[in-house]
C-alpha cells in the first residue's frame, strides 16, 4: 500500500514539467499582460480579446491552412513513397537491391539542415522560393522519408511469405498483391509513419524561415514568433493565443485516439 | 506465365517501386551533398556575389576558427547532456509505468502529450516560463529558492535548452522503452527472483540486456536528433549568452544566412555530416559488443 502512494506520487511529481507549460499557456493566454509574469492557475480577469488580435495582427487563418494542407499532402505523399520503397526493397528481388537501399540509406545520416544551402539555391534557379513547393517536395521525396522507408521495410520483412504465394497462386501480379494484401496489412506501420511524417511536417522552422518570406506564404511555427506591437516589443499574450490554437487541436485529437496512437509507434519501435 | 517472365516482371516492378525514393534521394541528397562538398571549395559570399574557388581555405579556416571550437564544445555538452537525461528519464518513466498500477494510461498520455505540442509553441512558452520573473522562478520561490535569469547565464542556458528539449520529446523513446519492457517474458524475473536476486540486480541482468537493441535504436535516434536541434535554440538563446549555445547547427545557420558565407556554411555542413556519419556507424559497429541478441 504504501509503495502505491509512493509510486503515485512519484509520478505526480514527474508530471509537472510535462503538463503545467500546456496548462500555463492555455491560461496565460486569456490573462491581461501585465499578469504573464504571475504564478497565477487562472487569470484573475479573463480576456479573450487576444484570440481575435491574433486575426488581425497577421493573416492566422491563411497561415493555419498553409500548415494544415502542407503537412496532410506531406503525409499522404510520404506514406505512398515509403510504402511502395518499403515493399520492394523488402519483398522483391532484383538485382541491385543492396546497393540501392544503401544509397537510400545516406539520407538517413544527413540533417536536412546540411543540405540546405544547395535546395535552397536549387529552389531560386527554379523561381520556387517564397513557394510552399520546397515544403512539400523536399520531404516527400528527401532526406525526412528515409526514416519513413526503413519503418516500412522493416514491417513488410516481417510479413509471412505464405500470404503472397496464396495470392500469387490466386492469380495476383506483384503489384496486385502489394495493394490487396500488404498494403492493408501493414495498417499499424503506415500508422506510425503518418503520425511522425505529419508532426515533422507541422513542426518544421528552418526550412520555412528560410523559403519563405512573406506572412501570407508563413507556416504556423514561423508566423508564431512574429507577433510584435509598432514598436517591436512581443505581445506575449496574443503569441500564447495563437500558440494555443496551434497545439490544442493536436492534442484533442491525441487524447482520443491515444490508444492506436501510442501502440502504433511503440510496436514499429521494436522491430524497427 | 513462365517462372522468367514472372521474374523480369518482378524486376520491373521492383525498379518501379523504389524509383520515386530513389530519384529523390539522388536529387534531393545527394546532388545537394556533393554540391556542399563543392561549395566547400570556394568563397561565396551571396551579398558581395563572388564566387571563388579557393580550395581547401575554408578548411583551414575551419580549424583556426576559434568561435567553432566553442561551437563544437558546446555540441558535445549538449548532445551528452541530452542523450543522457532523455535516456534516463525515458526508462525510468517507462519502468514506472510498466508497474502494475491503476491509472499509468493517463499517466502515459501526460508524459507523452508535450511531443504533439507545436514545437515552437512549446519552445516560446518556455522561453516565457524561464524569464527572471516567470513561472518557473515563482514557482521555485514557492520553496524559498531565488532562481537565477536562466537563459541570461552560461550554463544555466544550457541546461534549460537541454531540459526543454528533453522534456518535449522525452515521451517517444518512454514509449519504445515501455513496449520493449512489455516485451520481456515475466518467466525470467520468477526464475530469477527464486535464485535470490534483488530487484536491481534483475533489473541489470535481465531487463538491460534484453531491452538493448532499443536502447541502441533510442540513443541513435536522440543522438542524432540532438544534432539537429535548432528551432529550440533560435527561440530560447539564439546560441547565446556569448556563444555557450550556440551549437554547430546554429552556427552553420548563422554563417550561411546571416552573415551570406555560404562557401564556409558549406565546409560546416561537410563537418556536421562527418560528425553525424562517423557516431552512426560507431554506435552501429558497438551493437555488436552490447547488444544481447538482434530481432
Amino acid at each position: 500500500m504504501s509503495r502505491k502512494v509512493w509510486l503515485y506520487g512519484l509520478l505526480c511529481l514527474l508530471c509537472v514539467p510535462f503538463v503545467f507549460p500546456t496548462w500555463w499557456m492555455v491560461t496565460s493566454s486569456m490573462k491581461p499582460i501585465g499578469e504573464i509574469f504571475s504564478v497565477s492557475l487562472l487569470p484573475s480577469d479573463w480576456t479573450f480579446s487576444t484570440y481575435s488580435q491574433v486575426f488581425e495582427l497577421q493573416p492566422f487563418g491563411q497561415q493555419y491552412w498553409n500548415s494544415l494542407y502542407i503537412a496532410v499532402v506531406v503525409t499522404i505523399g510520404t506514406m505512398v513513397v515509403a510504402a511502395m520503397a518499403g515493399y520492394a526493397f523488402a519483398r522483391i528481388r532484383f538485382p541491385g537491391q543492396n546497393a540501392l537501399f544503401v544509397v537510400v540509406l545516406v539520407g538517413l545520416l544527413i540533417p536536412s539542415e546540411v543540405t540546405i544551402v544547395p535546395l535552397f539555391q536549387l529552389f531560386q534557379q527554379l523561381g520556387l522560393t517564397n513557394t510552399h513547393w520546397p515544403l512539400i517536395i523536399v520531404p516527400i521525396f528527401g532526406a525526412p522519408c528515409v526514416l519513413a522507408i526503413f519503418i516500412m521495410r522493416q514491417f513488410f520483412i516481417a510479413l509471412p511469405a505464405e500470404l503472397e504465394e496464396a495470392a500469387r497462386m490466386d492469380g495476383l501480379g506483384r503489384a496486385g498483391i502489394f495493394y490487396r494484401v500488404a498494403l492493408p496489412l501493414s495498417r499499424p506501420a503506415l500508422g506510425a509513419v503518418a503520425i511522425f511524417t505529419f508532426l515533422h511536417s507541422w513542426n518544421l522552422y528552418l526550412e520555412p524561415i528560410v523559403y519563405l518570406s512573406t506572412p501570407d506564404m508563413f507556416t504556423l511555427p514561423q508566423a508564431l514568433t512574429q507577433f510584435v506591437d509598432i514598436y517591436g516589443g512581443p505581445m506575449w499574450n496574443v503569441q500564447l493565443a495563437a500558440a494555443t490554437m496551434t497545439a490544442v487541436p493536436i492534442l484533442i485529437v491525441f487524447v482520443l485516439a491515444q490508444r492506436q496512437f501510442i501502440e502504433g509507434l511503440a510496436h514499429t519501435g521494436v522491430k524497427g | 506465365m513462365t517462372f522468367w517472365t514472372y521474374r523480369r516482371r518482378d524486376n520491373l516492378v521492383g525498379y518501379l517501386f523504389v524509383a520515386p525514393a530513389l530519384l529523390g534521394s539522388i536529387a534531393f541528397v545527394l546532388v545537394p551533398l556533393a554540391l556542399v562538398g563543392w561549395y566547400s571549395l570556394n568563397e561565396w559570399n551571396v551579398l558581395g556575389g563572388t564566387f571563388e574557388f579557393i580550395g581547401a581555405e575554408n578548411y583551414e579556416r575551419l580549424l583556426a576558427d576559434e568561435k567553432l571550437r566553442d561551437s563544437l564544445v558546446a555540441t558535445a555538452w549538449f548532445a551528452g547532456g541530452l542523450v543522457v537525461l532523455n535516456l534516463s528519464l525515458a526508462l525510468l518513466l517507462a519502468v514506472l509505468l510498466n508497474q502494475k498500477l491503476r491509472g499509468t494510461t493517463l499517466f502515459r498520455t501526460l508524459f507523452f502529450s508535450p511531443v504533439l505540442v507545436s514545437l515552437v509553441a512549446w519552445t516560446l512558452v518556455w522561453q516565457l516560463m524561464l524569464q527572471p520573473e516567470g513561472s518557473v522562478n515563482g514557482l521555485l520561490g514557492f520553496f524559498g529558492v531565488d532562481g537565477p535569469n536562466w537563459l541570461r547565464g552560461e550554463s544555466t542556458a544550457m541546461v534549460s535548452v537541454i531540459v526543454v528539449q528533453v522534456v518535449k520529446n522525452v515521451g517517444l523513446n518512454m514509449v519504445l522503452f515501455l513496449a520493449a519492457l512489455q516485451g520481456v517474458p515475466a518467466p525470467l524475473y520468477e526464475a530469477a527472483k527464486l535464485d535470490g536476486a534483488g530487484a536491481w540486480t534483475r533489473f541489470l541482468r535481465i531487463t538491460i540486456p534484453l531491452i538493448s537493441p532499443t536502447i541502441l535504436l533510442t540513443s541513435i535516434i536522440t543522438i542524432v536528433g540532438s544534432l539537429q536541434v535548432f528551432a529550440q535554440i533560435a527561440v530560447l538563446t539564439q546560441g547565446g549568452p556569448g556563444t555557450s549555445t550556440t551549437v554547430l547547427i546554429y552556427y552553420l545557420y548563422q554563417q550561411a544566412f546571416q552573415f551570406h558565407h555560404f562557401g564556409y556554411g558549406a565546409t560546416i555542413s561537410v563537418l556536421l555530416f562527418a560528425i553525424v556519419a562517423v557516431l552512426t556507424l560507431v554506435q552501429w559497429r558497438m551493437r555488436r559488443k552490447w547488444v544481447l541478441h538482434e530481432s
